[in-house]
Parts: structure tokens; sequence; C-alpha cells
């Protein structure tokens, strides 16, 4: 035990997670009350997981929501992992100052004027709102997330691993994707999960620049908050924290087993 | 310095086909341009837009607002639409005490609950850092967690506990503190809950990872010096803390200031925040060019913030070099 762990530390760690994790616990709980009074308890039930798979516009937004996330998560992977690797290869070129300010600002953007300003840019080009758009507005948001988790896995890279295959005459672009990509392959992996879970959660966004048959899920869970908090939603938003849950859990999990892979392949280098 | 896919980049390439050169330099540019052009086309050209549209007006069309600066007449009709700029938004955003107050709102409510944050988030960052290093990396995890869920969900969950009939009053009534339910969801009270809640872990992450860094040998010196605890805080750990500070301070407050989910959820209709009229003049009022004009405002006033926010990433990022 660190002797300088002190009483107040530990208190004000627990007292910390007890206030982030609370509202989220009470929020699972209540999914699985009996009565439709979202905050007396009325005994256990799992009814509003039935009638949510029997609400037609919640499961069709559900749908739409998956699509967006994975396709907008993908593109957003390769543009921000390009961008990382400008950021921290290309230090100097014309415009560099603006390019760095267009990946850090979106992160801090307030979402309204982000989805203001995408929405009259797809209504100025004639894009119809839809599918599509939602789709080309969350890759812009989350490619520059993205970014930055690549970004920090580069700036601690080893660029002399590089060198070393460049000098045994291997192309530049051979060197990117046999050194430096599986280097770099957790934070892409965790960036490609970053920029899913914004897309999935994103309500300001979407509302601005989606159209009629192209409601996502927030939007949905959105609207019907605004009618009254009732179990179902609950439930919703339940299944919902599972699946992410589930994905960084299976993630963290991988990730640490190819770490022990990693250290005990060097261990077997080194005995020869 | 070999840069990767880069041509001029030292000896070992100078000995390369020329083909393979060129090629290399063709994906190096590629590298930039990609992502440059994307952010260009879908970040920075929609700001123009937006301020072209506030000085449109408002009409009962589709798009709903007359056109201007439009190039459909040539570049004359381009240069013959500077006539018809119109500034009347701008006029009425100053003329209605509405939007000066809500501007004045949410600056201060953002301010204040920073100010939270930082308080809330500075013990655990500080006991995070201070915990034995086998369970930091858990501890770590913990917090980036609630990020990974849904703001939306996080925010909707107070709902249930700040209701007059929620379980925070059932608490507080079972256990007698109080004879009657205390109003707090759609005040300003339940914002502050929920900004300084949904923001928390913005503010641990900057402000954990500065502390970590600083060497507690420091503390050790200045107390067998004679130094109180207190000074030896004010005088070594925060100062030493101060880019984490810094940091997570923008990344609540910048956000904090045009936040829509919070105050539109957890205040009600009786409290005023600029994200909220932004929201209302689009979506209710279908009045275009006064949300562009209320946004181009709202950036002018956090244009010096999100300039320091750079500045503070590079300078993060010159460190970790």
């Amino acid at each position: 035990m660190n002797p300088t762990w002190s009483r107040f530390n530990v208190t004000s760690v627990v007292l910390g997670f007890a206030f982030l994790y609370l509202p989220i616990v009470l929020l699972v709980v209540f999914s699985f009350n009996e009565s439709k009074l979202v905050t007396v308890w009325g005994g256990f039930s799992t009814k509003w997981y039935v009638s949510l798979f029997h609400n037609q516009g919640l499961m069709d937004a559900t749908w739409v929501t998956a699509r967006v996330g994975v396709i907008s998560a993908t593109v957003a992977t390769v543009l921000g992992t390009l961008a990382a690797l400008t950021l921290t290869r290309y230090t100097r070129f014309r415009g560099r100052i603006l390019f760095s300010g267009m990946v850090f600002a979106p992160l801090v953007m307030p979402e309204v004027i982000t989805g203001l300003s995408l929405l009259l840019l797809f209504v100025a080009v004639g894009l119809d709102r839809g599918f599509f758009t939602v789709t080309l507005a969350h890759i812009t948001l989350t490619m520059c997330f993205v970014a930055v988790v690549v970004q920090s896995r580069l700036v601690s890279f080893d660029r002399s691993l590089e060198e070393a295959a460049m000098d045994l005459g291997a192309t530049p672009v051979k060197t990117f994707f046999q050194i430096t990509l599986p280097v770099i392959m957790p934070a892409i992996v965790s960036g490609w999960m970053l920029a899913f879970t914004l897309s999935l959660d994103d309500l300001v966004i979407a509302s601005f620049t989606s159209g009629p048959g192209a409601t996502t899920l927030p939007m949905k869970i959105y609207s019907q908050v605004r009618l009254g908090v009732t179990p179902e939603i609950n439930a919703a938003c339940t299944i919902l924290i599972a699946v992410v849950a589930v994905g960084v859990i299976i993630a963290s999990v991988a990730n640490k087993r190819r770490e022990v892979q990693r250290q005990l392949d060097e261990q077997a280098a080194q005995r020869g | 310095m070999s840069n990767i896919a880069i041509t001029d980049s030292g000896p070992s390439t100078a000995a390369k086909p020329l083909l393979t050169r060129l090629g290399a330099g063709f994906v190096s540019r590629l590298v930039i341009i990609v992502p440059y052009l994307w952010l260009l086309f879908f970040f920075f050209i929609p700001f123009i837009i937006v301020f072209k549209i506030s000085l449109s007006q408002s009409a009962i069309a589709m798009p709903p607002y007359t056109p201007v600066l439009d190039f459909t007449d040539g570049i004359s009709g381009f240069f013959a639409g500077f006539r018809d700029l119109n500034f009347d938004n701008y006029v009425w955003l100053t003329q209605d005490a509405l939007y000066f107050k809500a501007y004045v709102t949410s600056v201060i409510i953002a301010a204040v609950s920073t100010i939270l944050t930082l308080l809330v988030g500075f013990p655990i960052a500080y006991g995070m850092a201070r915990a034995p290093a086998t369970i930091r990396p858990t501890l770590l995890m913990l917090v980036i967690l609630p990020f990974w869920t849904s703001f939306l969900i996080r925010v909707y969950a107070w709902i249930g506990i700040l209701k007059p009939e929620g379980l925070l009053n059932q608490l507080l009534l079972s256990l007698h503190v109080i004879n009657q339910p205390l109003i707090i969801l759609n005040t300003y009270t339940a914002i502050f809950i929920g900004i300084v809640y949904s923001y928390l872990p913005f503010m641990v992450l900057p402000l954990y990872s500065s502390l970590e860094k600083m060497d507690y040998s420091l503390i050790e010196a200045a107390k067998d010096l004679g130094c109180p605890p207190t000074a030896a805080f004010w005088k070594i750990t925060f100062p030493l803390s101060l880019p984490g500070v810094i940091a997570g301070c923008l990344l609540v407050f910048i956000p904090a200031v045009g936040e829509f989910v919070i105050p539109d959820l957890l205040g009600g209709s009786q409290t005023l925040m600029i994200g909220k009229t932004l929201w209302n003049e689009f979506f209710a009022n279908r009045d275009w060019p006064v949300s562009s004009a209320v946004a181009v405002i709202l950036l002018l006033l956090l244009i010096v913030p999100i300039m320091l926010f750079q500045q503070a990433q590079a300078r993060a990022q010159e460190q970790d070099k």
C-alpha cells in the first residue's frame, strides 16, 4: 500500500466514482421496474424490454443509427489517422496552423454551431437532408477525435523502427503498412470505437442535418423524453449502455492479451 | 531525419529509383490533402455560409431566406449583391434584451459550472494520481467509461433523480431532512448539476495527467523544511498542475456556453441559455437568418477561448515529444 494515499484521497476517489456511476446504476435498475412510474419501485419485470422490441419506430431508429455509426466511424478512422499523421509528421507546410485549428476546434465547438453550419452547407450545395447528410456530418465531427487519439500514440512512436525498415530497402508505403500501422493499431481501434459511440450518442448535430426517414435513436429518445420519462426509455438506454460496455470490455481484454503476447515474444527473442 | 513517405529525406532514399520517389511524394501529399480538403469543405466553409446567411432576410420559402452574394448571376451579380446585405438580424439581436440576457446568462452559467467542476474534479484527480500504481489504470478506465455512455442518457438519468417526486426527494423525505420536496428540476441548480456531472471526466483526465507526472518528493521536501500542507499545496502542487487546470477548464467552459441538451432537459422552459435560444429560433420559429446571426455572435464570443485551447494542445504535444 502506498503510504501517501491518505484517507482524504481514498474518500474523494470513492465519492467521485459514486457520483459518476450512481445515476447510471439507478437508470438501469429502474428499467426493470414493474410499475409505469419510473421512480417508484413496483417489483421486478422485463416487460419494458418486450414492449421495446414491439416499438417499430424505435427499432427503425436503432437500425438507422447503427448504419450511420458503422459507416461514419470507418470513414472517420481513415481520415482521422491521415490527419494525425499530418499533424505529427509534417511540421512545415502551407496552412498548417489552419489545419491544426480545424482538427482541434470541433472538439470543443458547441454542437449547435456545428450542426447549423453543416445544415446550411448541405442546403447551399443542394444535398437532400437524410441518411447521407447525417453520415457526412458525423464523419466530420468524429474524425477529429480519432486524429487526437491516434496522434497521442504517434508522438510516442519510436521512429528508428521505420528508419531501419527503409534502410533495409522497404518503400515508405510498405514501411507504413508493415511497421507503423501495426504499432498504432490499438489507437486506431479505440479511435474507431470512440467515433462509433460519439455517432451513436449525437442528438444535436443529427437533429440539424437529418431529414425525413432518417430519425436516429437519440432523436427518437429525445422526442419521447420530452413527452415524459417512461421505463421503456430506461430499457432502451440500458441496452445502449450494455452494448457500449461490452464493446469496451472486449476491446480492453483484446488489447491486454496482445500486450501480454508481445511481452512473451520479446522475452523469447531475448533468450534467442 | 528521415520521414516516412517524404521524398527528400536523407541519403537512404536518394539511391532509390526516381519513380518510387515521385510515388512517395504523391502519397505524402495525399496524406495531407485528403483530410485537409475534407475539413476545409465540411468545417471551414460552412462557417462562411453561416455568416452569409446571417446577412440575409427571412422568407417564406425553402430554404427560408432570401439569397445573398449568390454566384447564379455571375461575378457581377455577386458584387452587386453587396448592396443587398442586410444587418437587420444583428440589429435585432441588440434590440431584443432576451438575446443579450441569454448570452450573459450562458457565459455566467458556464463559468460557474467550470469552477464547480474544477472543485469537484481536483480532489478526484489528485486521489487518483496518488493511488498505488497498480490500480491507477483501473481508476483511469473508470473515469473514461462514463464518457463512452451516451451524453443524452446520462442527462436523462438525472430527471428521475431531481424531479419533485424523484429519488433524491424520496430519500431526503424518508430521512426527515426535509418536510416537503425540493424543487430542483427546471431550475438553474439542475443545469449546474447536469454540467458538472456530464463534463467531469473532461476535467479529471487532463488534471490527472499533469498531477501524475508531479514529483512528490518536492512536497516531502517542503514538509521537512517546515512548510504547512496548505502552503505546500498552493506553492507546489497547484502551480505544477496548472497545464491540466487550464486544459480542463477550457474543455468544460467552451462547450458549456453553447450547451443545448442540459438546459433543455434539466432547465425547463424558465431558464435561458443561448444554445437553447438558437435551437428554438431554428426549429420552432424557422428563422434561419436570425439563428445564423446568433451562431456568429456565439462563435465570436468563444474564439479567444478556442484559440487558447489550441495553444494549450500544441504545447502539450511539444512536451510529449
